[in-house]
Formats: structure tokens, sequence, C-alpha cells
């Protein structure tokens, strides 16, 4: 299943996940699932509610038991060595996980108890993110910001100095200034001894991930560096910015040429179906069609695919539709 | 009665000495999308529980769907809809009894609630899962079944509280459909949300800081004016001007 690894390898695998498969009823969270992450890596699962990730995270983070397959981190396997591993791992859980009655400095001096230090001994550790955090040190965690406990969940996970990092959507719920903080501060502490595993459902965070897996129903649509998911995306893509959107739209979903359209922020996202056209020559025709249909003033230009793009172009259906009481 | 669907002329709200809503001044047009944007604690709640009738100002004064929102509380709740990611739909119900409790509370009558049913499962393609518990519908559909709610009543102004987040990004796209079709249709869109990605699906957005409304436009001139390439990178300009 995985390539055979070279002879001596320097850099060993800090997480090697082989046909994993996890069920819960009829659903299969997790669906033979297999990758492998290095040492050293800062690591994104993308995907939205339901792909998987916290059933992986947990299995990584030895909370949960898989159904098959096998995983181990750090060269440990995640059932059988779970008392060797779970000190050389981080984790932090997609809901805040602390305690809301005690202080920041309090949660952070219990978690690093729990694993015989103290905060004074792994200062240097944490002092990326505890320095932004010790002005309110003496508050309750339950009265800090989104952004503000998800620095100090972050710190909580460092304390014992984890060789791994495994981080469930740490940005979920958080707004954008707290977001790009907290990947930089990732982008800080990261480094050759430490590797990071990060879930997020925003398709535009995959860009600060040395590589990203994206997920959808337990099962991998792509795993490589940002910049070589986004070249693979196989089609020009046309992006229409029209007065009237939604009138647009339609007209393109009447377009015989179309292969796919979809609203994308303030513009349609389009791909034609012909492969014998040049981009500027869709560009040219689509524009031809769209002055006859709809309103003037359409802006039709080739735009750089993003994830998202290459994203929904990778999925199957969407979603299942409730079909099975529908016989 | 005029094209404007909601007009808010120094809408505050203090609590004691904290200023939460602080002079705001904004229409939106009929028929309009409109992202309504902040960052937690910017005073985004304590603003659409004023719109929505929940919330009493303390200061200046608006109107939604014409109705004056601190003396016409009840007439302002029967014009509007309202969905949240949260919580929308009750999850034990079934899809029918969810729409008949929905369309009580507004006072249809059996009728208009079963006629309405109908058009609105066969427009999802869903009319198999009238009797499903919600709780056994994927996401998505949740989600489009729970924005189709919110419109049961006809309200001219819908609510959306961060409506996308956490679907898959074709069901998403299909959602934003459904706003766009609402709006195409008449009825006005408001669109909470912090996250940025989701502004940039508006016609018109405004970003609330500390308060105060600090930006207002088209996604397209905001992002002009800053000279930065996305919603996302004003927002961290605004919010944060030193960087």
């Amino acid at each position: 299943m995985t390539p055979a690894p070279r002879a001596e390898r320097r850099a060993p695998s800090a997480v090697v996940v082989e046909n994993l498969t996890k069920r819960f009823g009829d659903v299969a969270a997790l669906d033979d699932l297999s990758i492998s992450i290095a040492a050293g890596e800062l690591f994104g699962f993308i995907g939205p509610d339901g792909a998987g990730k916290t059933t992986l995270f947990r299995i990584l983070a030895t909370l949960l038991l898989p159904d098959g397959g096998s995983a181990r981190v750090l060269g440990h396997d995640v059932v059988r060595d779970l008392w060797d591993l779970r000190r050389r791992i981080g984790y932090m859980p997609g809901r805040f996980a602390l305690y809301p009655d005690l202080s920041v400095e309090e949660n952070l001096g219990f978690f690093a108890s729990v694993f015989g230090t103290t905060i004074e001994r792994e200062y240097d550790q944490i002092a990326p993110i505890y320095s932004q955090l010790e002005p309110f040190k003496a508050r309750r965690a339950a009265a800090l910001s989104g952004g503000m406990k998800q620095k100090l969940a972050l710190c909580c996970a460092l304390v014992h100095r984890p060789e791994i990092l495994l981080l469930d959507e740490p940005t979920t719920g958080v707004d954008a200034v707290s977001r790009r903080e907290f990947w930089d501060l990732l982008a800080r502490i990261k480094g050759a001894s430490l590797t990071i595993v990060v879930s997020t459902p925003y398709m535009d965070e995959a860009n600060r991930c040395d590589r990203v897996a994206l997920v959808q129903r337990g099962r991998l649509l792509a795993v490589d560096t940002p910049a070589a998911i986004t070249a693979s995306f196989d089609r020009p893509l046309v992006a229409i910015t029209a007065p009237d959107r939604y009138a647009t739209l339609g007209a393109l979903r009447a377009y015989p040429h179309t292969h796919s359209v979809f609203p994308f922020g303030e513009a349609l996202h389009f791909t034609d179906k012909r492969a014998d056209l040049s981009p500027a020559g869709i560009v040219s025709e689509v524009a031809t069609y769209l002055a006859t249909r709809v309103r003037p003033g359409a802006d039709v230009r080739i735009a750089q695919p993003t994830i998202e793009d290459v994203f929904m172009a990778r999925m199957d259906v969407p979603e299942e539709r409730v079909g099975r009481s529908a016989a | 009665m005029t094209d404007l669907a909601i007009q808010a002329r120094d809408l505050t709200r203090a609590f004691d000495d904290f200023v939460a809503v602080d002079r705001i001044t904004f229409d939106v047009r009929a028929g309009e999308v409109f992202g309504f944007l902040g960052a937690n604690g910017a005073g985004k709640t304590t603003a659409i529980r004023m719109l929505t009738g929940l919330l009493k100002p303390t200061a200046g004064q608006a109107t939604v769907a014409g109705h004056d929102i601190a003396r016409d509380t009840e007439a302002v709740k029967r014009d509007i809809g309202y969905m949240s990611q949260r919580f929308s739909l009750y999850d034990d119900l079934t899809v029918r009894e969810n729409v008949r409790l929905y369309g009580g509370i507004y006072d249809l009558s059996r009728s208009e609630i079963d006629e309405r049913m109908r058009q609105m499962l066969s427009r999802l393609g869903l009319e198999h899962a009238e009797k499903e518990l919600v709780s056994a519908l994927p996401l998505g559909w949740k989600q489009k079944l729970a924005f189709s709610v919110a419109l049961l009543h006809h309200p001219r102004v819908v609510f959306l509280d961060e409506p996308t987040s956490g679907v898959d990004p074709i069901t998403r796209r299909q959602f934003w459909e459904m706003i766009y079709e609402a709006a195409h249709a008449g009825t006005t869109v408001l669109v909470t949300t912090h996250y940025m990605d989701e502004a940039e699906y508006c016609d018109r957005i405004s970003i609330m800081v500390a308060g105060r409304i600090e930006a207002m436009g088209t996604p397209r001139e905001l992002k002009e004016q800053a000279g930065v390439s996305s919603i996302d990178e004003f927002f961290v300009s605004l919010a944060r001007p030193q960087q």
C-alpha cells in the first residue's frame, strides 16, 4: 500500500496510518484511510464537518480504538503502546476542554503538573505563546476571548514538550484576526523536533501548511503541497463577475458547453467542456455568449484555481440524499 | 412604503457604561444580500437582537420591513425570518412536524402549511423525507431545509447567522444559490458572520469594530480601496491597523 521506504530514511515518519477504518453505526467515519506524515511537517487535514477529521485525531491521540487498519505515531502503535505515546503527544481537542473556573496560570500549571513538570521549567518552550497570555494570567479561562482560549489550549498542549501536536480544528469559530495569529504561532513553534498536525474546515488555511490532505466522508481526495494541489486542477478556470449574478448563473447553466459553474465569492467560477479550446478562446466564447443573454458589464477572465476549486472538482456528489426510505 | 427593507439611524445600545452598539447608521435595499460582519464582541449580536425586536435600543431608531423596531416589535417579528447555523430545527421532530410547528407559530392555516410544505420539499428534492427525524438528515440538507422553513411565512427580511459554516464546498454553493434565488424574488437577506469568506458572496457588507460600523460597501469596493485581495485581509487591516 505505502511506497517502500528508502533504505535509511533520515527523517522517520511521525505518523503512519494504514487502511484505517472506523464506523459509527451505518456511517464510515474513516474508510480505509492511509497516509504518512514526516517528522517536522506542518500537516493539515482539510474538510467539511463529517469528513472524519475528529475521529482520526482521536485515534491518533490514543483516545479511540479503530475498527480496522493500524496507526503508528512516533513509531508507536496507537493501540498497543498508548502509555508510551501519551506523554509524547500534545492533543488539543476541537471543543474547549480546559477548566473554565481556573485561571490562565492555574490551567497551565495543572497540565504541567500532570506531566510532572512546572511552568518555570518549561518556560522557554511555551514562551512564544505564553508571553501573550501572561498579562491575563489571573483571569478565569471562561472569561477569555475565543482567540485567547485557543492560545491557552495550545500552551497547555505544549507544556510537556511533546514531539507531535495534534490540533483538532483550533481555528473554528475564531475571528479572522485571531485565526491569523494562531497560524503565525504555529509557524513559529514548528521545527525539526516538533511535528504539527492540524485539522480545519477552512480551505483558505491550506496555504499555511507544508502539506495537506483533502478529506471527505472518511476518504482522502488528495494529499500534497498546497501548490501542487492547486496546480493539479486540470481545466482552465474562468472567473466571471457580472452586475446580475443570479441571471448570469442561470444563463451559464443553460450554456451547452458548461462543465461546471458555481458562485465563488463575488464571482462565478466556470469550466468548459471543450478540451480543444485555449484559455483565451474560452474567455472570448463565454463573453460573447453572455453578451447576448445578460445585462452588459460582465467581466470574464482566467483565474487561478484555489484549494476549494480542487476540492469541489474531486468531490463525489456533495451529500447523499436521505435516500434509504425512498424505496 | 419605501424599497428600503432596513433603515437604521444612529442605532445605539448601552449596557450601563458599556456602549455595545454605538450610533450605527445604514440602509439595506429590498432584495439585497447584505453581510453584517464583525469580530466576536464587536456588537453584531446586540445589533441583530435590536433589529429582530428582541432588545430595545437606548438611543437612535430603526425600521425593519417598514416597522419601527422599538414600537412595533410584534409586527417586526411577523415580517422576518431567522436561521442560525447552531439552532433552527428540532432534531427530535420529523421534517413535517418542524414545518407544522413553524407554520403554526406564524398563524398559517393547516392547508397553507401543507401546501407550502409540499412545494418546499419538492423544490429541495426531499419529498420522501417528510416523515424522517431531522436528526437523520445530513448537515447540508438540514441547513437547506432550515433556510426554507425560515422563509415559510414569506418574510420580507430574513436573518441568517453563519449559514454555511461547516458544510462541504458544493453544498455551500447550493446554499448560496438558494439565498440568491430568495433575494431575486424580493426577500432581503441579512447575513451575519465572522467568517470573511462568506462575506465575499454578499452584494454589500458592513464591518463593525468596537460597536461602530467602520466600513461599508461592495466587497469589491472595499478590497480596491484598501488594495487587498480578500475581505479577510481587509478585515485584519481594519481590526489591527498597525499590521
